[in-house]
């Protein structure tokens, strides 16, 4: 935390007049649902023997259990010390995602058939644009953001008219833009890389804002006494400002990085194999979409979790300085 | 420089034998129409301690940050070991690598240990062996007590203990003039007598140095000479004992009253 304050306020979660209305609100809401008519609600009721009850009064029994296992469960976890309250409600709100997608009623031999071609053909794909995209646009974003904080007429104009194109204009378009477009230019050029091309200049451009506000938030003193001390205004760039910039750059750029993993599912549009096409186009052969979907969701939610580990692992490098 | 065969200073201007070590003729700048600095003269000779006073805002430290070429002007010239400062990059870094500056902030770089901090230059632009480096910046760390220190970060040290990192950054270079700019206002009063320490020790030794400070029992104990400033101009110059005992300048008068209450 930021700020430790030295003042213990009891958990908002442990006060009666948190609690009480929370818990009735959430009675409230589930009634107003009729979760006693869902299919949990029936599965409650059967379990109960209940099952007979007339529809209000099973509606009210399923909610008020239903908010006595959350209360019951609040109780339990805040007992727990930090760390593990963390994981326990980070395990119990992956269970409930899951259990969504389990109601689907999915067929998980259809999945298992299909996940090695999507796992071989589809996720290489994507991680092979992503990673790639990824490369090339931190690059942009660096000459970019020095090109914003020079004094050079031409590169400004340049920057500045290449991050306002490319974060305003939608990516699809970009897409078809150098897919389609270029050809018409006499240059040919294949899915992959236009596919790649349009995400590195998109996520370029909005990485260029990162930067350069990373590099803007280095105090001036820095720079004075690098250059005072002999350091040419490159190495002081790469030495001196960059390192200390990247504690502010490296969370933002986390997050374009986990967005672009989505979004290079864009590219599919000109026929590029990567993930979310696989999906779609190997579910419609069997009608199993939501199958495909699906799984393709949870492969990116992995591959996003990965890079938040990673994000972590690089924040602390970062940070050590400042850590005592 | 073994293994090497570039000349990282090839060329730079040559410094003039015999020349001051600064000399400033008829400076003069402007921010917006606001003149910071009005036609200032100013000799250093070689070895010479100059203390720099003067009320706040009236372009002492805008002064002493145009020796190495921190701040640009518009009138004057400015010569250092006889090099005329231009605004060419040669000719600013031969004068950088004859200055050594310490801020009132430290400045020191946060995310290079204390070791580093004072390494990064001798390598980068003395293009020194990382042994080499290693070895003079621990040489110059001794010096102003705090070898010790060594494998910490910024973070980690006093306010005090920052600030003798930051004059050792700066000898490391081997400079032949030190600018010192308010070295001690930002130190907890504590810390400011071993940052004074240090430099009465370095003004021992014969090194040429510029101080803009208001500690006057520095002035008084180092100076060969005050120069009080005011509205961009040198109002007044003396030893230290005629400045203290008999201010000429009433602007003088009233300053050394209000500080030294």
């Amino acid at each position: 935390m930021q700020f430790a304050d030295n003042v213990d306020y009891p958990p908002l979660l442990t006060r009666p007049i948190v609690f009480v209305p929370a818990l009735l609100g959430i009675l409230v809401v589930l009634q107003y649902w009729h979760v006693g008519a869902s299919q949990v609600g029936q599965e409650v009721l059967g379990s109960l023997g209940l099952a007979t009850l007339s529809p209000a009064l099973g509606n009210f029994v399923v909610a008020a259990a239903i908010t006595m296992i959350i209360g019951f469960n609040v109780g339990v976890v805040l007992r727990l010390p930090l760390r593990w309250q963390v994981y326990v409600v980070w395990l119990e709100l992956a269970a409930l995602i899951l259990l969504f997608f389990y109601s689907f009623d999915l067929s998980f031999d259809f999945i298992r058939r299909k996940i090695w071609f999507l796992l071989r053909q589809g996720l290489l794909m994507t991680l092979y644009i992503s990673a790639v995209s990824i490369v090339i646009a931190s690059v942009l974003a660096l000459m970019g953001a020095i090109a914003k904080l020079s004094s050079n007429g031409i590169a400004l104009g340049i920057a500045n008219f290449y991050t306002s194109l490319f974060r305003g204009l939608p990516l699809l378009m970009q897409i078809y833009m150098i897919y389609l477009g270029l050809p018409q230019l006499g240059y040919v050029i294949d899915a992959v890389p236009a596919g790649i091309a349009a995400l590195s200049l998109c996520y370029g451009a909005y990485m260029t804002e990162i930067f350069r506000a990373g590099i803007e938030s280095i105090s001036k003193g820095q720079w004075e006494a690098s250059r005072a001390l002999g350091l040419q205004p490159a190495s002081t760039m790469t030495r001196i400002i960059l390192p200390q910039a990247m504690r502010v750059i490296i969370p933002p750029t986390g997050n374009q990085f986990i967005a672009m993993l989505k979004d290079s599912s864009l590219v599919s549009v000109v026929g590029v194999w990567e993930l979310m096409y696989l999906a779609r186009t190997q579910g419609q052969t069997e009608f199993r979409h939501i199958e495909m979907m699906i799984t393709a969701s949870m492969i990116y939610w992995i591959l996003s979790i990965v890079l938040e580990l990673v994000q972590a692992r690089i924040e602390r490098h970062y940070n050590r300085a400042s850590a005592r | 420089m073994i293994g090497r065969n570039r000349n990282p200073h090839a060329g730079e201007p040559q410094p003039l034998a015999g020349a001051p070590a600064v000399e400033i003729r008829g400076l003069g700048k402007w921010f917006g129409a606001f003149k910071v600095l009005d036609g200032i003269d100013l000799l250093i000779g070689r070895g010479e301690r100059l203390v720099i006073c003067g009320p706040s805002g009236s372009g002492k430290s805008t002064l002493i940050r145009s020796i190495n070429g921190l701040e640009g002007f518009q009138e004057g010239e400015v010569l250092v070991d006889g090099i005329r400062l231009t605004r060419e990059s040669k000719t600013v870094q031969a004068v950088r690598r004859r200055v050594g500056m310490v801020f009132q902030q430290f400045n020191l770089f946060p995310h290079l240990t204390v070791l580093e901090n004072c390494s990064i230059a001798l390598r980068l632009v003395q293009g020194m062996a990382a042994k080499d480096a290693d070895e003079r910046s621990l040489h110059y760390l001794r010096k102003v007590h705090i070898p010790e220190q060594a494998g910490k970060f910024a973070s980690q040290l006093s306010g005090g203990q920052q600030q003798r990192v930051a004059v050792a950054r700066a000898l490391a270079m081997e400079p032949d003039i030190m600018l010192f700019d308010e070295p001690t206002s930002s130190l907890d009063p504590e810390m400011v007598k071993e940052v004074l320490d240090t430099m009465v020790q370095l003004a021992g030794e014969g090194m040429t140095m510029a101080v803009v400070t208001h500690e006057m029992g520095f002035a008084r104990q180092v100076a060969d000479r005050v120069i009080f400033m005011d509205r961009g101009k040198i109002v007044e110059q003396a030893t230290p004992q005629a400045f203290f005992s008999n201010p000429q300048a009433e602007r003088a008068r009233a300053f050394l009253q209000q500080i030294l209450h």
